[in-house]
């Protein structure tokens, strides 16, 4: 470690004094519960509640019939029933709510409700939804196809033409967990004005303020949500976490008193949105020299029951359907499908974990026939700069490392020499491999959507300053990261300003904190900010010390020309007297994109980010247990904020792609999911990690005011193809699924 | 019946003597940094320490654990608020994000250091490997405890 690490939230959480949701408290609080039905899809009755109205204790059981506004909303589609009408899409539909004096006494009310309804044949296979003659889910949208995206480059009958070498297979992907360790939990406080308070662990305050200002049918300025320390999110503390919200809010409307309602973890597993498991056809044409000619895939991602973000998701793995690498002819068909599975939507990667998987193996697949290495494959493939990426946007905004990084890579894991002792033994019964993977990603939320974020600084009369901005800290540091950020490019002590946390009550509607979009856009609206506050502080300090307000600089807390100077504070207090606010708003407009959706061509992102990771691990030939020896991981992160908590992005991304990549898998049995808690959902444990090596590649981005690009994600998105890159070099079995069980007899077989 | 909690002797209230021990610290006491994330026995987010000894106490009973001393997180800095030097180590390798887990965590840890002050990587790695953590794949954790074990060999 080469420095100390600062987070402006560590001594709280290191001793425990922290206040996440479900440790606030308000006086004469009632207590909520959710109510599911034992059905996946069923045609509803009727909602008996008559008897738990009766129970002890309770104040108020809320079904859909409660709701003052609107029940269907969404963020693209507005299906979700935020409480259960017409019927029942999944065997996470909340009937309703039971809000009593205390949590025991919700639970052992919300036991006496019956639903009746109509069993309805569950449709549980996304290819058989997407068949003309499949039953219909949501009757409204007409089919079961919630998105279709495209990509039609050049001419890929003519590419295959011309390939000397065809290469056809599928790939099929599972549901994940986030397991955020935080389960959804909100506190809702009616307050006098009328504004209904909303406290809860989140990623996107303004979309939780749309779903509660509909269902509770009155306007956003009558919902304040407040900023609360987040229990991780990873993608997973958007949708959900806005339905919780929306209905402890109704709940706390409809009793005028404070409501919480905290989740266990088998109702956040049951209800909660997953990871999209993918089935994806590929097919890829190379000429003789190793170059890919042409690509041709249909990828198929179970939307679950209801829309949640699916078209967004999908979007991504669509335009980056064929890796970092340049294709003259690529035909792509992205389907986002119905089912009565449990909904899919936001998670770390979004739609890139699984194509990168299906990518990289097919890259290892093609060099090999091929007679290629496939390092010299990926560098006659990759995008260098000025390439034009297989959506038509010429790369040339930004410094395109994808070499750069790979070469940062194969030195520092010493792959070459690494790579000749694969598959011999590293003990009697364990064979060696490594195993490497690369990626781009655009920066941001892209064509997916509006993308800009605020900032504000707040300088106080005695010279500290107060920050807020629209980005939510969800425990990766954000918070942190606009602090030293502001700190860096205002010239001042870091120990001066404090994060106000974000109320959607004070800051506009910046968004929300997914993508890796951040520190991007949060330190791109703060540099803005500060570039605005400079101006102030400039023009009067330079009537102060007759000169230009060019002249005037700021450092170490010092304001100065060149011959004059005086300290930050004593600035701050005479504008203050000559009644001039150092006080700045900041806006940081994501650069524009293009999009057309017929021919799926257009600048998808602003920028992109490079990375590549590399693993080593051995196999056991007796068990068929992966073992991780060691894991190498280089991002271009573009100017690095606050270093100790990129590092931290790199190194909880790869454990997340481990899980992902060798034992998460949600086990799901006609629609109703078995494993609902730590003991059946299998997360990386201390001892299933490695040591990680963690190389910050800084080519500060152009498009990115602070600098910095997305790093959360990129580390998320490389360490399945790793994984299976190695076992394969290790054992010779080639995986098209995750999670990798390694069949022991094969491996025996193939190594012999 | 009494218990004593960081070093505070408590009256334990009739009604809380049949709940669970998470239940009594974090309503009863507002001691807040053991959580609820699981209520199995299976991500150590409620871990505290019983006669030093690390358990995870949101199937303990509030009655389980009379005449024994219990160490929260609260119980590990100075009064002043000065932390544990293990609880500086954790701030200084940047093993904190989104720190749901750190209470357990640094509970953990302490008593992996009472008993073994200079652990190997490994043995680190085994002895948290009851507590689960989404955030941070370990990394920076195991070299807090690292940085951390030099205090415990001195002291």
């Amino acid at each position: 470690m080469n420095s100390k690490a600062w987070r402006n939230d560590a001594y709280a959480k290191v001793t425990g004094k922290t206040k996440y949701t479900d440790d606030v408290k308000f006086p004469f609080m009632l207590h909520a519960v959710p109510v599911y039905s034992d059905f996946v899809h069923a045609k509803i009755i009727n909602i008996d509640i008559s008897e738990a109205e009766k129970s002890e204790g309770v104040v108020k059981v809320i079904t859909a019939k409660d709701v003052p506004g609107v029940n269907r909303w969404g963020q693209i589609i507005k299906d979700f029933r935020i409480f259960a009408e017409d019927k029942i899409y999944y065997n996470g539909d909340v009937v309703a709510v039971v809000v009593a004096e205390t949590k025991e006494l919700a639970l052992k009310a919300s036991a006496l409700i019956k639903v009746n309804a109509e069993v309805l044949p569950p449709v549980l296979d996304p290819e058989e939804a997407i068949k003309p003659d499949s039953l219909i889910i949501h009757e409204s949208h007409g089919t079961n196809i919630i998105n279709h995206h495209k990509v039609r480059k050049g001419n890929v009958e003519e590419g295959f033409k011309t390939s000397d070498v065809i290469i056809e297979k599928v790939f099929q992907t599972q549901f994940v967990e986030h397991a955020y360790m935080e389960p959804e939990s909100a506190v809702c406080n009616p307050r006098a004005d009328g504004v209904i308070e909303i406290y809860a662990g989140m990623q996107h305050p303004f979309s939780t303020r749309r779903f509660t200002s509909a269902l509770l049918g009155v306007p956003l300025a009558e919902i304040e949500v407040l900023g609360v320390s987040v229990g991780g999110g990873f993608g997973g503390k958007d949708d959900t976490i806005a339905i919780v919200c929306s209905r402890t809010a109704l709940a706390a409307k409809l009793t005028g008193r404070p409501v919480k309602m905290s989740y266990t973890r088998e109702w956040s597993i049951r209800e909660s949105y997953k990871r999209h498991p993918y089935k994806v056809f590929y097919k890829m044409g190379l000429s003789k020299d190793g170059i890919i000619k042409a690509v041709d895939t249909k990828i198929i991602a179970d939307g679950g029951a209801y829309c949640s973000v699916t078209p967004w998701v999908t979007w991504r793995s669509t335009v980056q359907c064929c890796g970092p690498y340049v294709v003259e002819n690529v035909n792509c068909n992205t389907y986002g499908v119905y089912t009565n599975n449990i909904v899919t939507g936001a998670m770390r990667g979004f739609g890139s974990p699984q194509m990168n998987f299906v990518i990289e193996s097919m890259v290892e697949i093609a060099a090999e026939k091929l007679g290629i290495p496939s390092i010299e494959f990926r560098r006659k493939n990759m995008v260098r700069q000025g390439s034009t990426t297989i959506t038509g946007q010429k790369l040339d905004n930004h410094k395109v490392a994808m070499e750069e990084v790979l070469d940062v890579m194969l030195k520092e894991s010493d792959y070459f020499e690494k790579f000749k002792k694969c598959k011999s033994n590293i003990s009697e019964d364990e064979v060696y491999g490594i195993g490497l993977a690369m990626s781009y990603r655009g920066m941001s939320l892209g064509a997916e959507g509006s993308d800009f974020c605020a900032a504000i600084i707040n300088v106080q009369a005695d010279g500290s300053i107060l920050l807020e901005t629209g980005i939510h800290e969800n425990g990766q540091g954000s918070e942190s990261a606009m602090c030293l950020i502001l700190a860096r490019e205002l010239g001042v002590n870091l120990e001066r300003i404090r994060y106000k946390r974000p109320s959607t009550s004070n800051i506009p509607d910046s968004g929300t904190t997914v993508a890796s979009r951040g520190t991007v856009m949060g330190g791109g609206a703060t540099v803005n900010a500060v570039k605005e506050l400079k101006k102030k502080i400039f023009e009067f300090a330079s009537s102060k010390f007759n000169c230009t307000p060019e002249e005037i600089e700021i450092k170490k807390d010092k304001v100065f020309s060149k011959n004059k100077s005086l300290s930050f504070e004593e600035v701050i207090k005479e504008m203050y007297d000559e009644r001039i606010y150092p006080f700045a708003f900041g806006v940081f407009k994501a650069p524009k994109v293009t999009w057309d959706e017929e021919t799926g061509q257009g600048i998808a992102y602003f920028s992109f980010t490079y990375g590549c990771q590399i693993v080593e691990l051995t196999v056991s030939k007796k068990t068929g247990k992966v073992k991780l020896l060691k894991a190498f991981a280089a991002h271009d992160a573009g100017k690095v904020a606050n270093e100790s908590m990129t590092l931290g992005q790199f190194y909880g991304g790869m454990a997340m792609g481990t899980g992902y990549a060798l034992h998460e898998e949600l086990k799901i049995k006609e629609g109703k999911i078995r494993s609902l808690n730590f003991n059946s959902y299998r997360i990386p444990r201390a001892t299933d990690m490695p040591e990680m090596k963690a190389v910050l590649v800084q080519n500060p981005d152009p498009n990115s005011p602070s600098g910095a690009k997305g790093i959360g994600e990129p580390t998320n998105e490389l360490m399945a193809p790793a994984i299976a890159n190695a076992i394969y070099n290790a054992t010779g079995e080639r995986f098209y699924k995750l999670p990798m069980k390694i069949n022991v007899k094969k491996v025996i077989e193939v190594l012999q | 019946m009494k218990i004593m909690i960081n070093n505070k002797s408590y009256t334990v209230p009739d009604s809380f003597k049949e709940k669970r021990l998470t239940e009594y610290l974090r309503d009863e006491l507002d001691l807040t940094g053991a959580k609820n994330a699981c209520e199995m026995n299976a991500c150590g987010a409620c871990a505290v320490l019983l006669n030093n000894e690390v358990i995870k106490i949101c199937h303990v009973l509030v009655k389980d654990a009379e005449g024994k001393k219990i160490t929260t997180i609260e119980g590990m800095a100075k009064p002043d608020g000065t932390l544990h030097p293990l609880q500086q180590a954790f701030v200084d390798a940047g093993a904190i994000q989104c720190g749901f887990c750190t209470p357990g965590m640094v509970l953990t840890a302490h008593a992996l250091l009472l008993k073994n002050s200079k652990p190997t990587r490994e043995q680190i790695r085994k002895a948290l490997q009851g507590n689960l953590c989404r955030c941070t794949g370990y990394q920076q954790i195991i070299d807090a405890v690292e940085m951390a074990s030099e205090h415990y060999r001195k002291n």
